[in-house]
């Protein structure tokens, strides 16, 4: 084994190497994947047509997430959607023939995919983790190596634990110095996507590094990850730490007693060596950072909350500039309008990105003792049963409700509106989630991205506004 | 998988960077449990119009459905095709729609495996050469783009040229119509012996029993 410095990356893919054939991608192990409704039942069709196995059913956890209703638990058990009902139904029927661990829709561990392996302590360092599921960069936040995969490719996992890859280019995104008030996570990862692009990242890993990273919770770490993807990169790492060990440290399915011990001393050699080189490096100066908000209809496409929707003259190429007039169009906006002054009529707090107990947290300070905007209509979805059950111990449904939010059981809900929870044609919502492609939170309708705090001052007064002048 | 090697067909432009696969296949059709199907739903929000009732109407501007480009078996945009969710529905709606290529500056990275599981050629020029064939095929839907896999490269009868880059496992797997379970398989022992190893790394367990 080589002794020079070695990225978290290289540790953890040397790790998993199976085989490396000549001329053909190597083939790396996959320690865990996590499974839904929407992209598995061509997958265990595919099996059971060639009359394969899962080659590793305990290395499989599946959850019912994207399709399912957030009205009512009623809502839930009896689907009113036949082909959302029929999709689920298969999702159950296929774990139980195939002996797959399933959490069902009423489960208490039941939650978006990405929320329940963290909180499972099925999520760990050092780990392989894939999903059909583009956030499944999440996972990253724990020194894991989690990427998103079509359904061929789950496919391939559930037949052999492994995939063949390519093995990608290192990045690192070093943040330093810390966060000014109303700055979050979301803030720095929406700053980085509108600096290098939506495919700024294509073809690498990206490590997240620096002060700022390090000072984040595991929640604002797994915000970051999230939306790796959204850079163009399939996966993003942060190194273990002490935040890491303490937040799984007594999770179902995390080691117990010697185990644990040993676990923590692989994990910890896992964080980057002092002077490994990577493909490319970038620097940003976190107290530099404002809170971000996107204007258009590609997460590249951010802005200031304290600016305005850029000029046609800011596009950076020919293709951008098609794509800032589509844009402009797409979202009724004009160029040069200031973003403050841009109402919504929705606010949607939750998804994978933004629907952990910290973010619903942050959001309830700032709708505290407030009132939703008559011409708004707000929905707070916790990420998970357990984020829920969380939210409610802590009194903070009762904030919600009282200022006017609903309070809807988990899924993935309007982040993405395959389940009825969508915009009208022409509605502008103010969203934590992590696309505002067209017609992402229903046909028509235009999304904002934005952090927790931000969406929840939003709701308060109506129009996009700067949480960082707040008055309680 | 279908082996390919030579395509020359009529192309549709979409002269847009950054197309998303919510685009390519919006959200609803996703609960569907078939892998075949696709094909009426590709492009669909920009396929159709839509009354306040949700009622549909073909949209006559959308370059799909301009009868003149019926047919097309190469698609062409601009750069970052592809990106967004790992919905290989997207991938599943080209195909089936009859696309077996697709040219672009670049492509977003799942979309991109995705595509080679399914047998399309994703077929990466320059932005200047896409611009090129871009015009081409706006101002005459009748011209005909040749796309050689074995020689990677794309011509037309107008004196266009270039190569495009291609990994050869991907190459060879587009040329012979292989999928890859069965290739991995062919290194089962070797999948043993690390199994052998490694699962004995409690580290590796996502459920850790005492």
């Amino acid at each position: 084994m080589s002794t020079s410095p070695r990225t978290l990356f290289e540790k953890v893919w040397h790790q998993h190497l199976v085989a490396e054939p000549v001329g053909e991608p190597t083939i790396l192990y996959i320690d865990l994947q996590l499974v839904h409704e929407v992209t598995s039942p061509q997958a265990f069709e595919g099996l059971r047509l060639a009359g394969r196995k899962l080659r590793h059913p305990e290395r499989h956890i599946a959850t019912v997430d994207h399709n399912v209703p957030t009205t009512s638990v009623q809502d839930r058990l009896v689907i009113a959607d036949q082909i959302a009902d029929a999709q689920i139904k298969a999702l159950r029927k296929n774990c139980a023939d195939f002996g797959v661990e399933f959490f069902d829709t009423e489960d208490s561990q039941q939650g978006i995919v990405h929320m329940i392996g963290p909180e499972l302590g099925a999520t760990k360092p050092g780990m392989t983790i894939v999903c059909g599921d583009s956030h499944t960069s999440t996972h990253g936040a724990f020194g894991a190596l989690a990427f998103g995969i079509g359904t061929s490719e789950v496919e391939h996992v559930m037949a052999t634990q492994t995939l063949p890859q390519s093995k990608p280019k290192t990045f690192r995104i070093n943040v330093e110095g810390e966060l000014p008030f109303g700055v979050t996570a979301k803030d720095i990862i929406l700053d980085i996507i509108g600096r290098i692009g939506t495919d700024g990242a294509t073809g690498f890993v990206v490590e997240y590094a620096g002060s700022a990273i390090r000072a984040l919770s595991m929640e604002g770490r797994m915000t970051i990850c999230n939306m790796s993807i959204e850079a163009g990169a399939r996966a993003g790492m942060i190194a273990p730490d002490e935040k890491t060990f303490a937040y799984l440290k007594g999770r179902r399915f995390s080691p117990t007693g010697a185990a644990w011990d040993e676990a923590v001393a692989h994990w910890s050699s896992l964080p980057t060596d002092e002077g490994a080189i990577f493909d490319r490096e970038l620097n940003i100066d976190a107290t530099k950072l404002a809170p971000s908000v996107t204007w258009g209809t590609s997460p590249g496409m951010v802005t200031t909350i304290d600016g305005i929707v850029p000029m046609l003259t800011d596009a950076k190429s020919d293709a951008d500039r098609k794509g800032f007039e589509r844009a402009y169009e797409y979202m009724d906006l004009k160029p040069g309008s200031k973003v403050e002054d841009i109402t919504v009529d929705a606010v949607f707090l939750g998804s994978c990105t933004n629907g952990r107990i910290e973010d619903l947290r942050a959001a309830a300070k700032i709708v505290s003792g407030h009132h939703v905007a008559t011409t708004v209509r707000a929905m707070v979805v916790p990420g998970s049963q357990h984020v829920k059950k969380q939210a409610e111990a802590e009194g903070l449904d009762a904030i919600f409700k009282t200022a006017g939010f609903e309070w809807r059981e988990p899924g993935c809900s309007m982040c993405l509106g395959m389940n009825p929870d969508i915009l009208a044609p022409g509605e502008r919502c103010a969203s934590t989630s992590n696309r505002n492609f067209e017609g992402r939170q229903g046909r028509g309708g235009r999304t904002h991205l934005l952090s927790p705090e931000m969406a929840a001052a939003a709701a308060i007064t109506g129009h996009l506004t700067d949480v960082r002048n707040w008055k309680k | 998988m279908t082996p390919i090697n030579e395509l020359t067909s009529t192309a549709v432009p979409l002269p847009l960077p950054n197309i998303d696969t919510d685009q390519i296949i919006p959200k609803q059709f996703l609960k569907r449990i078939e892998r075949t199907g696709y094909e009426d739903f590709l492009f669909y929000d920009w396929r159709y119009t839509f009354d306040a009732k949700g009622n549909t109407t073909t949209n006559p501007d959308f370059v799909l459905n301009k009868p003149e480009y019926k047919g097309s078996q190469i698609l062409i945009a601009e750069k970052n095709f592809g990106c967004g969710s790992s919905r290989e529905h997207a991938a599943w709606a080209i195909n089936q729609y009859g696309f077996l290529a697709v040219i672009a500056p670049t492509f977003a990275d799942i979309f991109f495996s995705n595509a080679g599981k399914n047998g399309i050629i994703l077929v990466r020029l320059s932005e200047a050469d896409v611009e090129t064939l871009l015009q081409r095929s706006t101002a005459n839907p009748q011209h005909k783009i040749t796309i050689n896999l074995e020689a990677q490269t794309v011509t037309d009868d107008q004196g266009f040229r270039a190569h495009f880059d291609i990994d050869p496992f991907r190459k060879h797997c587009l040329l012979n119509g292989l999928d890859d379970i069965g290739l991995t398989l062919l290194h089962e022992d070797k999948l043993d012996a690390y199994e052998e190893r490694h699962n004995k790394e409690f580290w590796s367990a996502p459920k850790y029993a005492a």
